[in-house]
């Protein structure tokens, strides 16, 4: 089989943050109790003029800098995300016309609630394989909106990350991919709608920790692996506690999330999830380190990825998210309303 | 601005994408057909050039009392830029507080959303600035 991989990649988050206890304080909620109970202790709010399309083109443009790729190889651009800023008009050809990757290539926008930018990560990967395309752009973005007060106030955040896939010039293999799917209701948002509904408890065992759970132990069967061969694991990120909770499970150690575990600094970027977290760790990652990344999406179904890290990555001018993390400015809840109302 | 308007311009308004003399090298923005230097000359020589988005603040002024459209957004800080190519541009520079802009501040380009006509209509993008992130490498 042709090698497929990661050839580059590009995280943007937006400056603003709101602690979760400027918002508990609005609701009437202990900060504290609620921080601790979600494990997220701020979260990221775009600036009033960034939505998805924007969050993606500054993810994509650093992912074409800094891998040196020429955007007219780039045959395919996929944005996945359940924040789209229009519901007819693809973001895609917004991002492909930013880097400059148009006209010669295909796109299209994808939605899977929080795992759509994995679903889009998978469709390049098979494009290049059956050599339809030399490279192919995945990107995972949203700027999430909860009902004021509602618990999902707390962690609904924006950001997202963009990966090129290619065969050559890679900083990471990816040697294998799994997906476990069923019809699920725990996370939805009717047409129209501006907010999403939830299932309440329904959202953990039979959604989440069903679909991460199942979706990695068959990669761990499927690649004849054992949670202690992987240098990091990423699981997608809710909250803070669901993906240490389903690490714990399946036999990882918090030592091998940790570096990917933004949400308690970030929120629940939602597509942008699984890939800010990946990126994260190809920020720190050697060659010869061993990834696992599973993502989920309610409706509901997950996607894993094994990856091993290449020679490549020691030229590779990386994005430091972490550090980028740290250029930060605190909203109060009623700049925060500001921004959001701008968005809708 | 119309639609066919900001289509026609959307090589400028998202990569800008300037013209350069083929005869004197100096790069224009917005793009033109005829360099003013060198006239007849450089007909036919103008060809296209992407700013590389970097520049410094040559001046600026505080809105306060915005158009119609960008209602909301105020205080907002437009800055006269001086491009690395030579050229000047006028911008929005974001995410920042009215009090960090001075003259001589480096600046970068940024993808954002400019304008939107009510919640119906196209949104339309394009650059605004920002103060340069990381420490320039020559
Ligand atoms: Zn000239």
């Amino acid at each position: 089989m042709a090698t497929v991989g990661i050839a580059g990649y590009g995280a943007y988050v937006p400056k603003y943050r709101i602690k979760a206890d400027e918002v508990a304080r609005v609701w009437g909620k202990k900060g504290e109790a609620v921080s601790a109970g979600l494990m997220v202790y701020e979260k990221s709010v775009p600036a009033i003029d960034e939505d998805t399309a924007t969050i993606s083109v500054e993810a994509a443009r650093r992912a074409v800098r800094s891998s040196g790729i020429n955007p007219v190889d780039i045959g395919a651009v996929y944005v996945g995300s359940e924040s789209h800023p229009y519901a007819v008009k693809p973001t895609a050809t917004i991002v492909a016309e930013a880097i400059r990757a148009t006209p010669d290539m295909t796109a299209a926008d994808y939605e899977f609630a929080c795992k759509a930018g994995t679903a889009a990560i998978q469709t390049c990967m098979a494009l290049v394989k059956s050599g339809m395309i030399t490279y192919g752009l995945a990107v995972g973005a949203d700027v999430s909106q909860a009902a004021p007060g509602d618990a999902l106030e707390y962690a609904a955040s924006a950001g997202g990350a963009a990966f090129i896939l290619g065969g050559d010039h890679l900083i990471a293999e990816i040697n294998h991919t799994v997906s476990f799917t069923t019809d699920t209701p725990d996370f939805w948002r009717r047409e129209g709608e501006p907010y999403p509904g939830h299932g309440e408890r329904f959202t953990g065992e039979p959604a989440y920790f069903r679909h991460v759970v199942s979706a990695t132990k068959k990669m761990l069967e499927a690649m004849d692996t054992r949670p202690g061969d992987y240098d990091y694991v990423v699981f997608h990120q809710p909250n803070g506690k669901f993906p240490l909770r389903a690490a714990k499970k399946l036999g990882f150690t918090k030592e091998q999330v940790q570096e990917g575990l933004l949400c308690p600094v970030i929120g629940n970027t939602y597509s942008g999830s699984t890939p800010l977290g990946l990126s994260a760790v190809l920020d720190v990652a050697q060659p010869g380190d061993r990834i696992l990344a599973t993502s989920y999406g309610s409706g509901a179904g997950s996607d894993s990825f094994d990856l091993t890290v290449t020679e490549g990555i020691a030229d590779y001018p990386r994005n430091h998210l972490r550090r980028m993390l740290e250029n930060k400015v605190y909203l109060d809840y009623a700049l925060y309303m500001k921004h959001r109302g701008a968005l809708k | 601005m119309a639609v066919p308007r900001y289509w026609r311009e959307i090589p400028q308004r998202y990569n800008l994408v300037g013209t350069k003399c083929g005869s004197c090298g100096k790069i224009y923005f917005p793009p033109k057909v005829v360099c003013p230097t060198c006239r007849r000359k450089s007909l036919g020589h103008m060809e296209d050039c992407a700013l590389a988005g970097r520049g410094t603040v040559e001046s600026y002024t505080i809105i306060y009392a915005p158009p119609p459209h960008f209602e909301g957004e105020e205080p907002y800080t437009m800055a006269l830029i001086k491009m690395d190519e030579g050229c000047y541009l006028m911008g929005q520079v974001v995410d920042l507080e009215p009090q960090e802009i001075h003259i001589g501040l480096r600046v970068e380009a940024c993808f954002r959303r400019i304008y939107e006509d009510g919640t119906r209509g196209a949104i339309q993008y394009g650059y605004k600035f920002k103060k340069m992130e990381e420490a320039e490498t020559p």
